[in-house]
């Protein structure tokens, strides 16, 4: 049998360990790293847990050769080595899995697999590599078919795919970046569980990312902690308590609190109702089918559902980007069309995902894309002709301070700002003035927690002020801890509902699956 | 009446003439332009590099005596047309699109400047199987007379497509095109595997020009091209970047063109200008019906810049 591999140093499934000495990285004056060692032995499931910006990444760059430290060593398997690129990693057997995919959409899983090994021949013989392919895939947990474009695989395959990639490219060692973040809890589970049998078998030494403490502690051996670039904590999962960690990870930061929740009164009115909507989702071949979703004054529902299965679609419904077919959509008992008077009119307001490029005009100035929603009133509500510079940078600096927006100014550019403040401006843009509507779509995605709290509390804010809050979120966590109620959406169908508390996540989880 | 008249069969038989007549330079230069847009590039400076073609092996099949090194020295300008557009856009902050019609217009203005000398004299012509033979009507063994380009084109869609999918260049090609993140994680060069492609691509067009001089209809003057580059563009996207799709577009859009001169040719004297418009007619018509405000276009490489 051919050796599918391109790892020359040590034999095929065989776990490699490492260790880092006094790794220092410096950036000019700023330090992202200083002084780590951390030791991950052969066969262990090590989890690196930190805040955004404490140095995590940088330091998987360095193990991985994309940085080179500024000092320290890295050990692999007990020898000391020098890694200058992600090719001398691999050449270890060092391999790393990112957050966002890496495959290549528009070929098949097995093209992906062979074309990312080192001695492709010029012609592919597919019917050995088909051959080789069904023989490696017998001996991984996973089952992914390999024939379809990546494009067309659920999230959760295309993470597997990942794994399974870098294992056929014979790795001994891999990092893996958030590898839960785009899953369903019941995928989470079964991927970790199978990349820890990998590990237990003594194949393969797992350095994982990850902000999910249950995770860690479910699946992991050890945790070191990062926090602004140093190691605060390392230790055996058993010995560290979740709020230990959890201390350890954000130091003595005061999270903002949620506001109680008010209770939503029985009189509430309805503040969006859909009826009966069919659209056509992206692709053009599937349909959109929401049969009945309303909101009411003061409660959240949150929409659960893996990535994918129409959310976005529904959000483009919402904000008259998507015409549906048929059906309707009610704002205050009103046919609601999304255009710009009516929103004015019913205060509706909108925070799409990623909102640097769903929401902002991205080089246009924090200011400016502060006054989207209200540069062409004057203050007495009449249609503006002239644009009042001044009374909008006075605007934007209050919001700024308000909502604690970090920018070096009004006036520079807003993707100039971190992915946090580009969500608390836009929130401040949004939450501004009488809501009676708001519709969020994973607004936390990708946050460290300070700003994900905060972000949460305004959402809490809002709604005991009486707004109608519609979630759509890909983190069940988040959904339970915000929403009244919870809908499941699934190939564009919501197919199940339920009150937020006392909600069972094994129920959400598996009609977010597709098993109702 | 002759014996030889066919009647109103010409136009049918016109058109599948002039599918396969006219069809030849949109094989080669859709063909070259998928090669080139696959891997993320767009060179609309084809039609200049077709002029350029036309004149390059027009000339040097004039001066050296034979067609073959004629279109042998086209593909080498071509090919250098694609290596300079490619080398300019690998710098950050240049547009393809604009540097194609720099290109363009460049390769029309050059052609013109050095084909001035070769108006006169006449070239040998690139040779045709005669197919036809056991048809008694001229008409027939006329529209069956077909050049042996046409037949390396065919191959060429058929040869493109398996090598997409069956040999690394292939699948190296749609990798760069679809994710530049992805190739270079894969330790390629994105720019060089797409100044490859559009050398590759422009040398293909070349042909095009090549066969536009040196067959049909086979001279050489400022008028050669009525903007095949140019549409070639849009055969790819309407042939979804598919080498075999390209192929039969290429017909499609060969035998509507052949509409008009058909009509014309069996007497219909009212409105037959018309006809010569039913190429593009068709081709807009195709491209809204196969539309979507909604959808995505399909088969798109990821790092086009129409896509971006």
């Amino acid at each position: 049998m051919p050796v599918i591999r391109d790892t020359p140093v040590l034999p095929s499934g065989t776990a490699a360990g490492i260790e880092t000495i006094g790794m220092t990285m410096r950036f000019g004056s700023f330090t992202a790293l200083d002084d780590v060692s951390i030791r991950v032995p052969a066969g262990s499931f090590h989890a690196l847990l930190g805040e955004n910006g404490a140095g995590k990444s940088t330091l998987v760059k360095c193990i991985m050769g994309f940085y080179h430290a500024t000092s320290g060593a890295l050990v692999v398997d007990g020898r000391e080595v020098s890694v200058a690129s992600p090719r001398d990693a691999a050449t270890f057997g060092l391999g790393m899995v990112y957050q966002h995919f890496t495959l290549v959409p528009s070929l098949t899983g097995a093209e992906n697999l062979v074309i990312s090994r080192s001695d492709v021949p010029a012609v592919i013989n597919w019917g050995q590599e088909r051959k080789d392919l069904a023989r490696f895939m017998e001996r991984m947990p996973f089952r992914i078919p390999l024939d379809r474009p990546v494009r067309e695989l659920a999230a959760g395959e295309k993470q597997k795919l990942e794994i399974v990639k870098q294992l056929y490219l014979g790795r001994s060692f891999l990092i893996l970046d958030e590898p839960t973040s785009v899953l369903t809890p019941a995928e989470a589970d079964e991927m970790l569980g199978l990349v820890r049998g990998l590990t237990d078998s003594g194949g393969l030494t797992v350095l994982m990312i990850s902000h999910k403490f249950h995770e860690i502690t479910k699946f992991a051996d050890a945790v070191s902690i990062l926090r602004r670039g140093k190691l605060v904590g390392t230790g055996a999962i058993g010995d560290l308590s979740t709020a230990a960690m959890a201390a350890l990870m954000i130091g003595d930061v005061k999270l903002a609190e949620l506001d109680s929740r008010a209770p939503v009164g029985d009189t509430a009115e309805t503040v969006l109702r859909l009826s009966s909507i069919k659209a056509p989702d992206r692709s053009g071949l599937k349909t959109i089918e929401i049969d009945d979703l309303t909101v009411r004054a003061g409660e959240i529902v949150g929409i659960a559902g893996i990535s994918g299965n129409g959310q976005k679609e529904v959000t483009e419904i919402l904000a008259g980007q998507r015409p549906p077919v048929s059906g309707t959509i009610e704002v205050h008992g009103a046919a609601y069309g999304a255009t710009r008077a009516e929103t004015r009119k019913n205060n509706v307001r909108f925070i799409p995902e990623e909102p640097l490029q769903n929401a902002c005009a991205p080089r246009m100035t924090v200011s400016e894309n502060l006054s989207f929603r209200t540069f062409d009133l004057k203050p007495d509500g009449g249609q503006a002709i002239w644009l009042s510079k001044a009374g909008m940078k006075a605007r934007a600096t209050a919001l700024i301070a308000d909502f604690k927006v970090k920018t070096a100014s009004a006036s520079s550019p807003i993707a100039a700002l971190s992915g946090g403040n580009v969500q608390r401006a836009v929130l401040a843009r949004e939450l501004i003035g009488d809501v009676d509507l708001l519709i969020v779509s994973n607004p936390c995605f990708g946050l460290d927690f300070s700003a994900v709290a905060e972000i949460r509390a305004r959402i809490m804010k809002a709604r005991n002020a009486g707004t109608a809050v519609l979630l759509l979120s890909e983190d069940l966590d988040e959904l339970l801890e915000l929403s009244d109620r919870i809908l499941v959406i699934s190939e564009g169908r919501l197919v199940y509902e339920t009150a937020a508390r006392g909600a069972d996540i094994g129920i959400i989880g598996a009609h977010m699956a597709g098993h109702h | 009446m002759s014996e030889t008249d066919i009647g109103l069969w010409g136009v049918p038989l016109a058109i599948i003439a002039g599918a396969i007549r006219v069809s030849t330079p949109f094989i080669f230069v859709s063909l070259g332009e998928a090669i080139t847009e696959r891997s993320g590039r767009i060179n609309l400076g084809l039609e200049g590099t077709l002029v350029f073609g036309a004149m390059t092996a027009y000339a040097v099949a004039v001066l050296t005596g034979s067609p073959w090194l004629g279109v042998l020295a086209a593909m080498a300008a071509g090919s250098v047309f694609g290596l300079i557009h490619g080398f300019i856009c690998r710098f950050p902050r240049v547009n393809d699109i604009a540097i194609g019609i720099a290109m363009m217009q460049f390769g029309l203005g050059f052609a013109f400047f050095l084909g001035k000398p070769f108006i006169q004299p006449s070239a040998p012509k690139l040779p045709s199987i005669p197919l036809g033979n056991w048809s008694s009507y001229p008409q027939v063994q006329a529209a069956l007379n077909i050049n042996v380009l046409f037949f390396i084109g065919f191959l060429l869609a058929l040869f493109l497509a398996w090598a997409f999918r069956n040999t690394r260049p292939g699948l190296i090609l749609r990798v760069v095109g679809d994710s530049t993140d992805a190739a270079r994680a894969m330790g390629v060069n994105p720019d060089r595997v797409r100044l490859l492609a559009t050398a590759l691509g422009g040398a293909l067009a070349a042909v095009g020009g090549a066969y536009l001089s040196l067959y049909y209809p086979g001279s050489w003057n400022e008028g050669i091209s009525s903007g095949q580059g140019l549409m070639a563009v849009a055969l790819v996207i309407f042939a979804r970047w598919n080498p075999i799709n390209c192929f039969l577009a290429a017909l499609l859009f060969g035998g509507t063109g052949a509409l008009g001169p058909a009509l014309q040719s069996v007497g219909v004297t009212q409105g037959y200008y018309l006809f010569y418009a039913a190429p593009y007619v068709l081709t807009l018509a195709i491209l809204i019906a196969t539309s979507s405000p909604n959808r995505a276009l399909s088969g798109a490489p990821g790092e086009l810049s129409l896509t971006k």
